[in-house]
């Protein structure tokens, strides 16, 4: 199976890469010998099989009381911000 | 609705904050408003390494609600991730409910002028509300992010396209808030979007058996811009389809200043949300027991309080909606019936006051029955000054307000404001002779019958008395001695 | 014997340290002080350590040696120098990952297991290299440097804990935390001749632990003896009200039966993983212990694990869906690199992550988004987790003729620098052996065994067992052990 250049940018589009031309390239080239190795499950019939969609089995864990707790205070909060305006994280202009 | 040779179909997602004290995957406060990012931690902010641990009240709320409207209850329901950049999302993905939701099925019924009417439940699932975008926050035209609400828990509530009119839109929200309500896992306010409403509207021509091109709408947050939006966009579509147009699918957002919906510009990239199961949440287990215990818990539901009110009270099936409508005021309504008396004609006097004056002012104030100054027992003692003819209907109005605003007891106000009715026959009798004896000329054109001047006469007397005569005594008088002229 | 010389000093197991602290022959402080000279010489070649919190160790260590004085030590590992991956979070100590994209992060809280390693008393001396986001098996994907196999500097030490590795092998600290989501730990414990142990996927917190594949990834330590593994991992076990996924299963005391031997145990070797493929000095290490184990008085059993030979297929698609997912975080806006904000949103987005992220992790988010993308869902994610039942079912069978299942971490032994960076996929399928025991959510771990005659470097063995068994794997990790030995301090020249 073989990634067009064309999806490798739809892909990089919806996850928020920017791709060089050459990385484009050589994404376009490994994804598509790992899919090609990914295509080996195909052999198995999966029909009747429930999928394992979570690790810890057979617990049916606490949930927590609805408490509340302090948690951060809004100067620590955006402490780490690379960019902020009072305790607001700054970003570009968001469009409606 | 006037599209004539066409059907509007209207399914609507509800997303309701629910009640709780701290968010739906961790500790912090849902309280609203706050200092920006003030309610935060490292889960809401979605921080590295941060996991999420689900909210026993949500599960239980959401049952509630499940139940309350005829769900099936999933014993094993699973979370999933809805994932997209908006820096409003601090994780890029939102944690929700996807191929198994917690509630499956139900209905709500509702009345559309007088017309019993039901919308199909599609699903319930419990998920979490995303933070806010601000605008404005720096001179640079920036936009600040504000996570106070990322985290507060919602419940969607996803009807089936059953609904064919505005109107029936309006009255479907209207009987689910009053549902959420009534359950207490809701305040029901729209305006500040603890419950929102977005509609699916598509239009069809008459008799067609598939329906149109859906359109969503958004930001929608009175019943008045739900009514007028999807009117606003069926007329659109229709406009669209007669012109030989195709309806595009996209989500509109409505616009209150202009009356309109308009395609949002920054959702136009398609969207591919790459739903999974939420690795981090375990399935979530309502086991029957608990299920059970919640259905036992249930509390009457605004409908069947409806039914009692018109069943046993004898009340109007618009005066019971109203009440029903909002659960506190309900309670207040049986508090103040128990405080003034039984029977129907008790109850219809309660409801016309709580309806009618109690209602135009909580309106103005905004407040909801808990704030209100004005108790049951106040207003009962209001009515029995009332029936014992020591208040006038124009001073019961006036004391009323005064203690909706102060808290003050009636019988002071009566007295502070020396409003107490002269009931008496004898004092009321020795004013209207004094007022006929001097006004011959008039005695006389109404016994002729030229004229009916008995408002003429309760003006006198009224005025001797300062305001303060029993009306019903004062005409009574009146006519006795004025004999038939009238 | 007191140990006096900063080399015999650093010579000490975890255990030994704390109980020479414990009965005053050495202090804390001296420990610590003997591993900071270590990491200070010694590491410059290596690239272990990605920071060195020199004075808080130091200071930690103070106090333990207070507490020492006191009598009231807090456990065994009370004052014993330990690192961490840099993956868990230190509440203001640096926190990369490995990546660009968080360096000069300050986290706001610990990781619970680093919480619970101090409260155990334990000296944390710094964070330790690995490969960004722990996507990859040589530690040469790490941002920052790579890190070198102290047995040959000319090779990995394995990955993605590969610094953990290393440095626990090298005696730069007397044991360490890792994580493994395909066999992050195991590899680098056998490539660097240490004990690795992979719990079953809930019995570690995985708070506060940068997430790579949430269903997968599993929190473990990597100690210089099955003895000092077993007291870490009794260390940091148990539930945790703030991670749902951990089990709330008592921990059992994994020290108690230790020395209990092999006699009677069912060994389960299947018949896939000795197979074509293995280089042969660690095919011939690996029979050799099966041999020991039958010395031993255990019972070899031949099983099959049919499914094993999907599990590369399934695990690369399920670890970078999720993945993909985990990393969508890093968007400059709350946290770590931002960069093209002055070209709007979307720009911010592509540019942050553009310049934040290396090529592996591109590759994996690119993988992962393509899997769980519209249309493609059910053929790749939702199948691969079919897949992950099957394998599971495997072992299941397997566990019911025997006690645990033994077989060899990696194919081969630990290979060159450079050797396989620009071919992804011959990287992935070298997983093959341990990626079952995470898609199986199984607990395992990677036990020394001997050594490749070619080169010499060390081999580790695999043993995989029933959910929540750790203590068995460690009983027999623990009689090869004796039989074998473990490996001395390697010359890192």
């Amino acid at each position: 199976m073989s990634l067009s250049l064309e999806e490798v940018r739809r892909i990089a589009a919806l996850a928020r890469l920017r791709l060089s031309p050459e990385e484009e390239e050589r994404f376009a080239g490994q994804l598509s010998a790992i899919l090609d190795h990914v295509r080996l499950l195909e052999e198995l019939d999966v029909a009747a099989v429930e999928p394992m969609t979570h690790a810890l089995a057979g617990e049916a864990p606490a949930l927590r009381a609805d408490l509340e707790r302090p948690g951060l205070s809004a100067e620590v909060a955006v402490a780490a911000a690379p960019e902020r305006a009072g305790t607001h994280f700054k970003v570009p202009r968001v469009l409606e | 609705m006037a599209l004539s040779g066409f059907q509007v179909v209207i399914g609507c997602e509800v997303h309701a904050q629910l009640l709780t004290r701290s968010k739906i995957f961790c500790g912090c406060s849902t309280a609203f408003g706050g200092e920006p990012n003030a309610h935060t931690c490292p889960v809401c902010l979605g921080l590295p390494g941060s996991l999420p641990v689900l909210n026993q009240r949500v599960v239980e709320m959401a049952v509630t609600v499940g139940l309350a409207l005829g769900c099936a209850v999933r014993e094993r329901s699973v979370f999933a991730r809805k994932n997209y950049f908006y820096p409003d999302l601090p994780k890029g993905y939102q944690i929700s409910q996807y191929e198994l939701p917690i509630c499956e099925g139900g209905s709500v019924p509702f009345a559309v002028d007088g017309q019993e009417r039901v919308a199909r439940l599609t699903r319930i699932h419990m998920e979490e509300d995303a933070g806010k975008n601000v605008h404005g926050v720096s001179a640079d035209g920036a936009s600040g992010v504000d996570l106070n609400r990322a985290g507060v828990p919602l419940l969607e509530i996803v009807s089936e396209p059953d609904l064919r009119s505005a109107d029936e839109a309006v009255e479907y929200v209207r009987a689910l808030r009053a549902v959420l309500m009534a359950l207490g896992v809701s305040d029901g306010n729209m305006q500040e979007g603890s419950l929102r409403c977005d509609a699916n509207v598509s239009v069809m021509r008459q008799g067609a058996e598939r329906y149109g091109t859906r359109c969503e709408i958004k930001n929608m947050n009175s019943f008045r811009f739900l009514k007028a939006a999807i009117e606003y966009e069926a007329r659109r579509q229709v406009e669209i389809v007669e012109g030989g147009g195709k309806v595009e699918q996209e989500t509109r957002l409505f616009d209150p200043d202009r009356g309109e919906t308009r395609s949002m510009r920054s959702k136009e990239e398609a969207h591919d949300y790459r739903y999974f199961p939420e690795p981090d949440l375990p399935p979530v287990v309502v086991p029957a027991a608990l299920r059970e215990r919640l259905r036992a818990a249930l509390p009457e539901l605004p409908r069947a309080r409806a039914r009692r009110y018109q069943d046993a009270l004898g009340l109007s099936a618009y005066d019971a909606g109203v009440l029903v409508a909002d659960p506190q005021v309900a309670a207040w309504f049986d508090r103040a019936l128990e405080a003034y008396g039984a029977g129907r004609e008790a109850a219809k006097k309660v409801a016309n006051w709580v309806n009618g004056e109690v209602a135009r002012l909580a309106h103005e104030a905004g407040a909801g029955p808990a704030a209100w100054k004005l108790t049951p027992e106040r207003l009962a003692a209001v009515l029995r000054m009332v029936d014992r003819g020591t208040l006038g209907g124009p001073g019961a109005k006036q004391v009323v307000e005064e203690v909706y605003r102060t808290g003050a007891e009636p019988a002071a106000v009566v007295e502070a404001r020396g409003l107490t009715q002269v009931s008496d026959e004898g004092a009321v009798e020795a004013v209207v002779d004094q007022v006929l004896l001097a006004s011959p000329v008039e005695v006389e054109r109404h016994r002729s019958g030229k004229k009916d001047l008995t408002g003429f006469f309760v003006g006198r007397v009224m005025r001797e008395l300062r305001g303060k005569g029993n009306p019903a005594v004062v005409n009574a008088l009146l006519k006795k001695k004025l004999g038939g002229g009238s | 014997m007191t140990a006096t010389s900063g080399s015999e000093l650093a010579a000490l197991s975890a255990r030994q340290a704390g109980a020479q602290i414990a009965a005053r022959e050495v202090s804390s402080r001296e420990l610590t002080e003997a591993a900071l000279g270590r990491i200070a010489r010694l590491d410059g070649r290596l690239g272990a350590f990605l920071a060195v919190t020199a004075d808080r160790a130091l200071a930690a260590a103070r106090e333990a040696d207070a507490r020492a004085a006191r009598g009231g030590r807090l456990s065994e590992l009370d004052g014993v120098p330990l690192a961490v991956k840099d993956l868990f979070l230190t509440r203001g100590v640096p926190t990369t990952a490995g990546s660009r994209i968080l360096e000069g992060w300050l986290p706001p809280c610990d990781a619970t297991a680093v919480e619970r390693l101090e409260a155990a008393g334990a000296v944390l001396l710094g964070k330790l290299n690995l490969d960004e986001f722990a996507m990859g098996s040589s530690t040469e994907n790490s941002a920052y440097k790579p890190c070198r196999n102290p047995w040959d500097l000319t090779r990995t030490p394995g990955g993605s804990s590969g610094g953990s590795a290393a440095a626990v092998a090298a005696r730069l600290a007397h044991g360490a935390l890792g994580t493994d989501t395909g066999g992050s730990i195991r590899e680098p414990a056998a490539f660097c001749g240490v004990v690795g142990v992979k719990p079953t996927y809930g019995r570690v917190s995985r708070f506060g632990v940068v997430a790579f594949a949430s269903s997968l990834d599993q929190v473990g330590p990597l100690a210089r003896t099955v003895e000092d593994a077993a007291l870490l991992l009794g260390a940091v076990a148990g539930h945790d009200p703030r991670d749902m996924t951990s089990s709330a299963r008592p921990v059992g005391d994994y020290l108690a039966g230790l020395e209990d031997g092999a006699r009677g145990l069912r060994i389960g070797v299947p018949r896939e993983w000795l197979g074509d493929g293995l280089e042969p000095g660690t095919l011939a290490a690996v029979r050799a212990a099966l041999e020991a184990y039958q010395r031993l008085g255990a019972t070899l059993v031949e099983v099959s694990l049919p499914h094993s030979r999907y599990g590369i297929a399934a695990y690369y698609i399920i670890a970078p869906a999720e993945a993909s997912s985990n990393l969508a975080r890093y968007d400059g806006v709350r946290f770590g690199l931002r960069a093209g904000a002055g070209g709007g949103l979307r720009e911010m987005y592509a540019e942050t992550r553009q310049e934040g992220f290396g090529p592996e992790v591109k590759r994996r988010i690119m993988l992962g988004t393509y899997a769980l993308s519209s249309g493609y869902y059910d053929a790749y994610y939702l199948r691969a987790q079919k897949v992950r039942t099957l394998v599971r079912r495997d072992l299941d069978q397997a566990f019911e003729r025997c006690d645990l299942v033994a077989g060899p971490v990696a194919p081969g032994v630990a290979f060159r620098l450079g050797e396989r960076v620009e071919d992804p996929l011959r990287m992935y399928l070298a997983d093959v052996f341990t990626i079952t025991a995470n898609l199986a959510a199984l607990p395992a771990l990677s036990v020394p065994c001997g050594r490749d005659a070619a080169t010499g470097l060390p081999v580790g063995l695999q043993l995989v067992g029933r959910p929540f068994d750790e203590a068995t794997l460690l009983r027999a990790a623990r009689a090869l052990e004796r039989e074998v030995g473990t490996f001395p301090a390697p010359e890192v020249a």
